[in-house]
């Protein structure tokens, strides 16, 4: 049996993610006695793919096509399929990543393979792989079962570790041609945000709510965002007033953060927000209201004021890291 | 232009999630169910676009009875056709991706509109999933379409940034928010869609390929501890943090 994980690399960087995903693989693939090959997609891509197998892959493979330098979802897909289906794959894995996300319904529909979105946990039960995912907004966890012969499954970022075991190995090209109808859809150019990680990339949180009382107040979460090295989060409150941009939602109709440490400043917690941050780790919340429901979710609480209590934690934490 | 827009009758952000007797889905008794958020948002991008290049909007549900609810609030909105793809078992989004797709065929829709995701499986599938069984090209998670001569040029949220994504018509978009404000249905907008038909169809056949094994709640939390109540706990939040959690 051979498990294929996909391998996603943005301006030829592994994403974290992927390194996680491999190694989630390679875990479930020594349960079945099966191969746990990686699979880089891209251009210029093959000095990157020999770190793959200290993370777990027995064998890296790529397809490298100046064509693929931009990302196209329609033409990784397509990669993606045809190396499985070549390597006579049985099981798929992505990250469910946005790049992820994008990719694997393609990739099931071209394998005939249902696909298990964003599990949290995997196990080998019987011989076949049990996946575990939150539903409702992680408010119920469903166990699933792929009955396909081929399966599909993505996995949450920061939540499987991505742990160094193995030594390098080599990399092998894997032969896919491209016609210009498989580029149905193209990136041309790609726009990041340097400095600030994001929130769900990022394994420390700071979010504001309507607690920090105006826009120009954030600065105090930017602060203590700065000094841990942390994405900045927000509730919906704040987004819709204008104060923070969208993509710093967290929650239901928002992003879902799985960090280690998420501190929520300002914010009351209601459902629709503890549902994209409650399986973080650690959480820590300051409020002046101690009946506030994000008191129920914290592990560590504060009942107080932001403005005294936010700034007090950026300068003693700045003292202390040194920063 | 033909637009199509397919929309989700999902539970209220609001519900509190009981396990069913059955193990395998939640406690329905007492929930009341909504057009899912980020379906509005494409309907909202729909009833946009055809103001602008003109042609009409059709709104498809698949599901039991009760999706025309939600297939009334699309109308209301403002959308000029409705189709319930019936269905009353429970698929998956596999199953629900064939039924869409094979209803939107006919159509021949020039843009086809879903949201990013559901609210209550949380698969984020379905739309690409569609893509895929049309031929189509496709954007998940578009916080921008602009649309003109045969093609359109769409911003897509990434970690920690954006994509702009060029995209030949015909295509599928998936909304995420930002990309609008969905409007409120007017009193007019109620009233007109109260006599606006909503065509049912029977879903084609699908197999089930992901089968639910168990539903459980995710492990309670231990209630946690309120380390004080002014700047002089922080010390002590700091010291938690760095030798109990030791996550700074
Ligand atoms: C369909 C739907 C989807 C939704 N999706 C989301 C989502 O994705 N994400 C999300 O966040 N919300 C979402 N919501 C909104 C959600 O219901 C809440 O309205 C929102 O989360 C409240 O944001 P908040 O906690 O910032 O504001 P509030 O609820 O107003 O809370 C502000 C808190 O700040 C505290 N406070 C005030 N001043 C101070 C001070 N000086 N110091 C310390 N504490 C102070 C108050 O005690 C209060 O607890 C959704 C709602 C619906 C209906
Ligand atoms: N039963 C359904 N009927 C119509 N559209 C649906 C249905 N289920 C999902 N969708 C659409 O597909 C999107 C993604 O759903 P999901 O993959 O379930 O998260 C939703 O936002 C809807 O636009």
């Amino acid at each position: 049996m051979k498990a294929l994980v996909f391998i996603e690399q943005r301006n030829n960087v592994i994403k974290k993610s992927s390194y996680e995903t491999v190694r989630a693989a390679r875990d479930v693939a020594d349960a079945l006695d099966a191969e746990c090959i990686a699979l880089l997609v891209g251009s210029g891509v093959e000095s990157i793919g020999g770190t793959l197998g200290r993370y777990g892959a027995s064998r890296v493979l790529i397809v490298d096509d100046p064509a693929l330098a931009a990302h196209s979802g329609t033409a990784y897909a397509k990669a993606i399929a045809s190396v499985a289906a070549a390597e006579g794959a049985e099981l798929v894995f992505l990250p469910a990543s946005q790049m992820g996300k994008d990719l694997a319904p393609r990739v099931a529909v071209k394998l005939k393979a249902g696909l298990a979105s964003d599990c949290i946990a995997l196990r080998v039960e019987h011989g076949t792989v049990i996946g575990t995912r939150p539903v409702y907004a992680g408010k119920a966890l469903l166990d699933v079962r792929v009955n396909s012969a081929v399966k599909v499954f993505t996995l949450r970022p920061n939540v499987f570790p991505a742990t160094i075991a193995e030594a390098n190995v080599g990399v092998q090209n894997a032969t896919v041609t491209f016609s210009p109808e498989d580029f149905g859809a193209v990136v041309t150019k790609v726009e990041v945000v340097v400095g600030r990680p994001d929130v769900t990339e990022a394994d420390i949180v700071v979010s504001g709510g309507r607690g920090m009382k105006a826009a120009e107040h954030f600065s105090l979460i930017e602060s203590l965002a700065e000094v841990l090295g942390a994405g900045v989060g927000a509730s919906r409150a704040v987004v819709d007033a204008g104060w923070r941009p969208h993509d710093e939602q967290v929650g239901q109709t928002g992003k879902t953060v799985s960090p280690s440490l998420y501190v929520a400043c300002g914010i009351s917690g209601a459902v629709q927000h503890l549902a994209g941050m409650s399986s973080s780790k650690y959480i820590v919340a300051i409020n002046k209201d101690k009946d506030a429901p994000i008191f129920q979710m914290a592990d560590y609480g504060i009942v107080g004021d932001v403005f005294e209590i936010v700034p007090e934690l950026t300068a003693q934490l700045k003292q202390m890291l040194g920063k | 232009m033909k637009i199509a827009v397919c929309v989700n009758h999902v539970p209220d952000t609001e519900t509190k999630v009981k396990i069913a007797a059955d193990g395998q889905s939640i406690d329905r008794t007492g929930v009341n169910f909504m057009m899912a958020p980020y379906d509005e948002i494409a309907v909202e991008e729909a009833l946009r676009m055809r103001d602008k290049f003109k042609g009409d909007v059709t709104v498809i549900s698949l599901g039991n009875e009760k999706h025309k609810e939600t297939l009334r609030k699309a109308l209301a909105m403002g959308a000029d056709k409705a189709i319930l793809v019936r269905d009353d078992s429970e698929r998956d989004s596999y199953g629900v991706a064939v039924g869409l797709a094979a209803a939107l065929k006919p159509l021949a829709p020039e843009v086809i509109l879903f949201g990013k995701q559901s609210i209550d499986y949380d698969d984020a599938q379905v739309g690409t999933l569609v893509a895929e069984m049309l031929g189509m090209p496709s954007v998940s998670v578009a916080v921008n379409i602009e649309i003109q001569d045969g093609k359109a040029v769409c911003v897509r949220e990434i970690e920690g940034g954006h994509e702009i994504v060029e995209i030949k018509l015909p295509a599928v978009f998936m909304a995420q928010k930002g990309l609008n404000d969905p409007r409120y249905p007017s009193l007019k907008g109620i009233m007109a869609a109260k006599n606006k038909p909503i065509e049912e169809q029977v879903a084609a056949p699908a197999d089930r390929l992901v089968e639910t094994l168990a539903m459980s709640k995710p492990p309670a939390k231990a209630a946690g501890r309120i380390v004080g109540t002014d700047k002089t706990a922080v010390p002590e939040l700091i010291r938690l943090l760095h030798e109990e959690a030791k996550v700074i």
